[in-house]
């Protein structure tokens, strides 16, 4: 029978059918962070509740940490006691965690799957929207509540009704300077904020099937931004090459089972879907949202339409008929669970190679993990920033919700490489916020104002 | 105090009645009902005091500022509430704000099961009837409005709408039993055999 990973992998973690009609379904990963579990915790304790799969959950602390100093106790009182106590309900429980200092702290979404955490096949669920990330592995994964949490803790389950599922193909090559943020920035545009509501996204066609496992997890990262509570890309080489070697990933001949198996969840060449879309990606262009959430974005060489009465134009300062180029910046900020991997650094470091941040943007690039750190720092990476006058911080996700001290002031704009144009989103009420790609926002940090980053790149990447 | 009777709502929830409160607009995120920087707590205990606490700061005429609609139980939208992100600060801060339903065109699939995990029905109605309803509480901020799980309908004054809920919410919001953890621990049994034929949770065996 030909079905999608979707159903494969939700029907092999199916435990029963509830009376209410829904699944209870059994999730493989729990990724625990400090903001929105803390309650649940207590609700197990009240009802005298264990944690069903403790060795199924890993936790680590990356929402309040701060990225300047990352010494404890946190200056930021509240920040530290939310960090206590995730470390005594984790102690208390007998959860793997990893404090601010160990060498495997970092943004949920960034340190599953490089330690390998994150698997193909998996149902994955962590307190937090972007859990749509892991999907790129060809993992189920979504974001929950905190009462999710709890039951999730308390039985390693959900009752979840099952979703549709739309293929989104995208083929044909990117063209120098079009990233995989401006790929996902144009679906979510073109299928709107609402679109994915009530769907899984599968991602697949040759553009897919060419990227990295960064630039897919980019992709599956912003899925909810669509409205799909999951988007996956089913698993390959890429994928299997990726896996290899991890951590928590399987070794010799069991890492040989766990392809086959991986392999077999894959959607099926003849599977059916429930809606199918396509997308040329040579049409793709540089994108930057101009509005207050992510489907409000244009091509960096097209004219902001839109009705003059919508709420965004009067919020951002724009009007009908303005282009966001040449809109001037206060703020860089290069980071998040959407773009703030090794390559996205580097990506961004040949931009900024050479030349000065201008003087009137403060600009930060804060690494996902203290793996991405490492690996940049021996690349000489940091350097390459500092020198151009970017802040060189520690992991955590910083000024995309600003809930550390990094936040924007007043009605200062960010160009930033995160995934939210939310009103407030990073910190300021009236902050605005400009999404774009890691390379936008380094070229746009240099300049100034934003620029279309084609005419910034090395020519012989454009030729 | 037990945390499951303290996120009970009364026991009428599975029918509301209350004034109501008209929230005009698409895409509200949850960012907006609840800034992130409430979120810093360990606690959802005083959220209430911040709902859309910067939209209403930057708006003097938001409805949650309008006297009129002060002490509201149902909250009236439009498409797409609750975007974003996954925070259950959203609807404890509405829960504990005073709102006992939301009628709304659409909801985004997170925040709608936030909302029923804690007993707080989300009703969805077409885009015209939703209008028709704003409309009237716009015009008598004092009516009292009914929503009712069990037959889908809402009234306020002579206009009733019909609206829908997933079947599972429907339920478990008429039978009192929307929170699920001792449902899903009952199949503990289950659950074991499932992860015992999940290849990865051994880490691959050979079998």
């Amino acid at each position: 029978m030909s079905d999608t990973l979707f159903h494969k992998v939700w029907d092999a973690h199916a435990v029963r059918r509830l009376p209410s009609g829904q699944t209870q379904l059994f999730v493989g990963l729990h990724l625990v962070h400090e903001v929105t579990s803390p309650q649940a915790f207590d609700m197990l304790r009240q009802h005298g509740w264990r944690v069903a799969f403790p060795d199924r959950t890993f936790a680590t602390v990356d929402h309040i940490v701060p990225t300047r100093s990352q010494q404890r106790p946190f200056l930021d009182v509240m920040a530290e006691e939310m960090t206590v106590v995730l470390e005594r309900n984790c102690r208390e429980f007998g959860i793997p965690y990893w404090p601010p200092d160990n060498d495997n702290q970092g943004i949920v979404h960034v340190i599953g799957p490089e330690l390998g955490l994150t698997q193909p096949g998996m149902t994955i669920a962590c307190g937090d929207s972007h859990t749509s990330t892991h999907g790129a592995f060809g993992a189920i994964a979504f974001g929950i509540g905190t009462s999710q949490v709890r039951d999730v803790l308390a039985s390693q389950c959900l009752a979840l009704d099952p979703l549709k599922v739309r293929r989104i193909d995208v083929n044909g090559s990117m063209r120098p300077g079009v990233y995989a943020k401006d790929v996902i920035l144009t679906i979510i545009r073109q299928l709107g904020v609402q679109g994915g509501v009530g769907y899984a996204y599968e991602y697949g066609g040759t553009t897919i099937d060419r990227l990295s496992m960064e630039e897919r997890l980019t992709i599956c990262n912003m899925s909810i931004e669509g409205g799909a509570r999951v988007g996956y890309i089913n698993p390959d080489d890429t994928t299997f090459a990726y896996l290899q070697g991890r951590r928590f990933a399987p070794r010799d001949a069991a890492f040989d089972r766990a392809r086959a198996w991986w392999r077999s969840m894959a959607s099926d060449a003849r599977a059916g879907y429930d809606d199918r879309v396509a997308f040329d990606a040579a049409a793709i262009e540089p994108t930057v949202t101009w509005g207050i959430n992510p489907g409000q974005s244009v091509r960096i060489s097209e004219r902001i339409e839109g009705d003059p009465h919508d709420e965004a134009f009067a919020f951002m300062g724009f009007q009908p008929g303005d282009r966001v180029a040449g809109t001037k910046i206060d703020v860089a900020f290069i980071g998040s669970c959407t773009n703030s991997r090794l390559s996205d650094l580097e990506e961004a470091a040949r931009i900024v190679r050479g030349h000065r941040v201008a003087p009137h943007v403060k600009a930060l690039v804060v690494p996902g993990s203290r793996a991405v750190s490492r690996d940049a720092e021996a690349l000489g990476l940091d350097r390459v920033f500092v020198d151009a006058g970017f802040e060189w911080r520690g992991a955590g996700c910083s000024m995309c919700l600003a809930m550390n001290p990094d936040r924007l002031e007043g009605r200062e704009i960010c160009a930033s490489s995160s995934n939210r144009n939310f009103k407030g989103r990073q910190g300021s009420p009236t902050g605005r916020t400009l999404l774009m790609s890691p390379a936008m926002v380094a070229a746009a940090a240099i300049a100034g104002e934003v620029v279309d980053v084609r005419t910034v790149l090395p020519e012989a990447v454009l030729a | 105090m037990n945390p499951a009777s303290s996120h009970q709502p009364p026991a009428t929830s599975a029918r509301v009645a209350g004034r109501a409160l008209p929230l005009r607009g698409d895409d509200i995120d949850t960012d907006r009902i609840m800034p992130a920087r409430f979120l810093k707590a360990v606690s959802f205990e005083g959220l209430e005091r911040h709902v859309f606490e910067d939209d209403r700061a930057a708006d003097p005429a938001h409805p949650f500022n309008d006297a009129r609609y002060g002490g509201a139980a149902i909250l009236v939208v439009n498409r797409n509430f609750g975007c974003g992100s996954s925070r259950e600060h959203a609807p404890q801060g509405l829960q504990r704000y005073g709102i006992r339903a939301i009628v709304g065109e659409s909801f985004s699939e997170i925040f709608q099961g936030n909302a029923v995990m804690i007993g707080m029905p989300c009703f969805v109605a077409d885009g015209a009837s939703i209008d028709r309803l704003q409309r009237e509480i716009e015009r008598d901020p004092a009516a009292i409005v009914t929503a009712d799980v069990a037959s889908g309908l809402v009234q306020a004054g002579a206009l009733e709408i019909r609206a829908t809920m997933p079947p599972a919410a429907r339920d478990g919001l008429l039978s009192g039993r929307w929170n699920p953890t001792a449902m899903l621990l009952d199949g503990i049994d289950e659950v074991r055999a499932v992860a015992g034929r999940l290849p990865y949770i051994a880490n691959f065996p050979a079998r």
